[in-house]
């Protein structure tokens, strides 16, 4: 499953996608976001029939993620997003 | 060299009219819905209260939302050109600049000649501008220069949740409901808009010294929190913040 | 507003029902769902994966409250009480204050489950348009989700946004879509996307002598334009389904569908029960597979 997380505004497109189906809630996006975006669950609270914990942006975190993210997204030299690297099955993506 | 700079924005129109580094007069109107009627009243105004007459002005610089509507320019300026040049023109030490008109927000880096490095513009979306605030106002029945001093009596951090304007409406509403006092609304609105802030500075890098223009400046509840957030000492905010644009197109025309 | 304009802006009225073909007393799980929404709150219960009955009401100002309203208001129907349910899921906006879930689930997993038992296993694209939130959901033949997003930053596009131009221009929220329909020729989109913008765009519209339709026309069409992108964003798979308080404005509807070039499905069900009965549905799988209440 491809769970976005995110916003659309009229300034444009702000989101985090997590492929639900590579993740394997290992927790390592979860130590490499300094901003504290990710939590890993026990359960995916979008799909009950799952049995493995998966990871999620935080509630609080998904409707400013255009401010939140602005850290590791400096105008000029972009360096890899570290929750992009960190994960080893590439389940994050981001959209701008 | 005598020239006037001339800025119609969103909400009001301004006036500076500079003979060389010397601010010679200044005038501003609110725009309405006629922009070349507010240019045309803020102009004349400005020359009345300055007693000068037409001829006298050299060249005239357009800035702002609406520099189209000012038919008398000669020259069109940038509006985030204006304001590097203003922010150098009050401190010289500026480096980054912030400035929140009603409908745009902008952080600008800039050099020791107040050349523009670097730029973020948040527009289109009214979270991310001074209409957040006047909405926020209305919501809470404050009067809008009321607002900030009231924020600062708050030592309460309750946060919002929504950012659209329209959603933290409601949310204002519900605080006001559940009997929240009004003073720690005041905070968390600004803290929220400050927030923002925040990170567009942070997107072209902390370089101080730190100076905020336009209305937003004389708002002290939305410094304060900027400054917390950033943990910078000082916030250089000059006399009347509101006039930077125009002060800075009547600069960029005699050059 | 006074209440009885309340009750007539969003053109629906409170409903419950029982299946008279159902013995639950027979059933192996009674399983109940609940959905508590910004604008109404549905409860639905159901005996091993079949509906048994729904009450679907208006959410009130305490969330706690709604839920257990809206699960008596269905049980009611029945004549049974609430010790007869075997497990209870809360969804939806408020649904960390339904006391009775055993759970709770985010919409997303519900809204899609319950579209595969409403609209029929043929549903694959699921778009809600509610009062606060756009979502657009992707699900295969039996309703698991592949793709989704939720869009509950920005007002643009949801039913508050309708709501604020309906204010603007004084006419009730539920003619607002037939209005906008009324216009010889189809004006321009409103540029701005921003509901606050968008306002003031509207306002400068109607000074410069636009007609109350023709301003309502030009922002039922930025809103449809506004919906598509987001569905656009999931991709548009064929057996398209709209939910939400906003799939009873002809104004955005009649606009959107040109776009999406799909015909919207059609089903015997109460739309607005979609989360709830996924949420129902789910309450019954897990009882299957041995997650149940424990007792």
């Amino acid at each position: 499953m491809f769970a976005n997380y995110g916003y659309k505004d009229a300034s444009g497109d702000y989101f985090i996608t997590i492929d639900t189906d590579k993740c394997d809630g290992c927790e390592d996006c979860v130590t490499a976001c300094s901003l504290g975006i990710f939590e890993v669950l026990d359960e995916d609270p979008n799909d009950p029939m799952r049995d493995e914990p998966v990871a999620i942006v935080k509630n609080d975190k998904k409707k400013k993620l255009k401010y939140e993210c602005n850290p590791c997204k400096p105008k000029d030299n972009v360096a890899p997003l570290p929750c992009v690297a960190s994960c080893k099955n590439q389940a994050i993506s981001h959209s701008w | 060299m005598i020239t006037a700079g001339i800025e119609s924005g969103a909400k009001n129109t301004k006036v500076v009219i500079m003979d060389n580094d010397k601010i010679l007069c200044k005038n501003m109107v609110l725009t309405g819905f006629d922009q070349r009627l507010a240019v045309k009243r803020a102009f004349e105004d400005a020359l009345k209260a300055g007693n000068l007459s037409k001829d006298k002005i050299e060249k005239i610089g357009a800035t702002g939302s609406g520099k189209d509507f000012v038919e008398i320019a000669d020259v069109n300026v940038n509006d985030i050109k204006a304001m590097g040049k203003a922010a150098n023109y009050f401190f010289s030490n500026a480096r980054t600049v912030v400035d929140v008109g009603s409908e745009e927000g902008r952080t600008v880096k800039i050099n020791e000649n107040g050349d523009i490095e670097d730029f973020v513009i948040n527009e289109k979306c009214a979270a991310g501008a001074g209409s957040f605030i006047e909405a926020m106002a209305r919501a809470l029945e404050v009067d809008l220069e009321e607002m900030g001093p009231l924020a600062l009596t708050s030592d309460k951090e309750i946060g919002m949740n929504a950012q659209c304007v329209v959603f933290a409406e409601s949310e204002v509403v519900g605080l006001i409901h559940a009997k929240t006092a009004t003073n720690d609304i005041s905070r968390a609105i600004h803290d929220s808009m400050a927030s923002r802030i925040v990170s567009m500075i942070r997107r072209i890098g902390v370089n101080e010294d730190i100076v905020v223009m336009g209305g937003v400046g004389r708002n002290p509840g939305f410094i304060t929190p900027i400054q917390r957030e950033l943990n910078v000492e000082k916030i250089y905010v000059p006399d009347e913040p509101e006039f930077g644009p125009a002060l800075g197109a009547a600069l960029v025309a005699a050059l | 507003m006074t209440d009885k304009n309340n009750q007539e802006l969003w053109r629906w009225t409170e409903s419950n029902w029982a299946n008279p073909d159902i013995n639950f007393k027979k059933a192996k799980y009674i399983t109940a769902g609940i959905d508590v929404g910004s604008v109404s709150s549905q409860a639905v219960v159901m005996a091993d994966g079949e509906m048994l009955a729904y009450g679907n009401m208006r959410t009130g100002s305490d969330s706690p409250n709604s839920a257990r309203n809206a699960l008596n208001f269905a049980l009611k129907e029945l004549g049974a009480d609430e010790s007869i349910i075997n497990y209870c899921i809360g969804t939806g906006y408020g649904r960390v204050n339904v006391p009775m879930a055993d759970r709770t689930l985010t919409e997303i997993a519900c809204h899609a489950r319950g579209a595969n038992y409403i609209y029929g296993s043929e549903v694959r694209t699921v778009l809600d348009v509610g009062g606060q939130d756009i979502k657009a959901i992707k699900c295969d033949e039996k309703g698991k989700v592949s793709n989704f997003l939720m869009n509950d930053k920005c007002a643009a596009g949801t039913g508050r946004g309708m709501e604020v131009f309906s204010d603007l221009v004084g006419v009730s929220i539920n003619e607002v879509g037939d209005r906008s329909l009324d216009v010889e020729k189809e004006p321009e989109p409103v540029s701005s996307t921003c509901v606050v913008y968008a306002k003031t765009e509207a306002t400068g519209l109607l000074r410069a002598g636009w007609s109350t339709e023709q301003v309502l026309a030009a922002y039922c069409r930025a809103m449809a334009g506004r919906i598509f992108e987001l569905i656009e964003k999931i991709g548009i798979e064929k057996g398209f389904a709209v939910t939400g308080g906003m799939a009873k404005n002809r104004g955005v509807m009649e606009r959107l569908m040109p776009m999406v070039k799909l015909d919207f499905m059609k089903t015997k069900w109460d739309t607005q029960l979609a989360g709830a009965a996924g949420a129902a549905l789910f309450g019954n799988a897990l009882c299957k597979k041995g997650k149940g209440r424990k007792k």
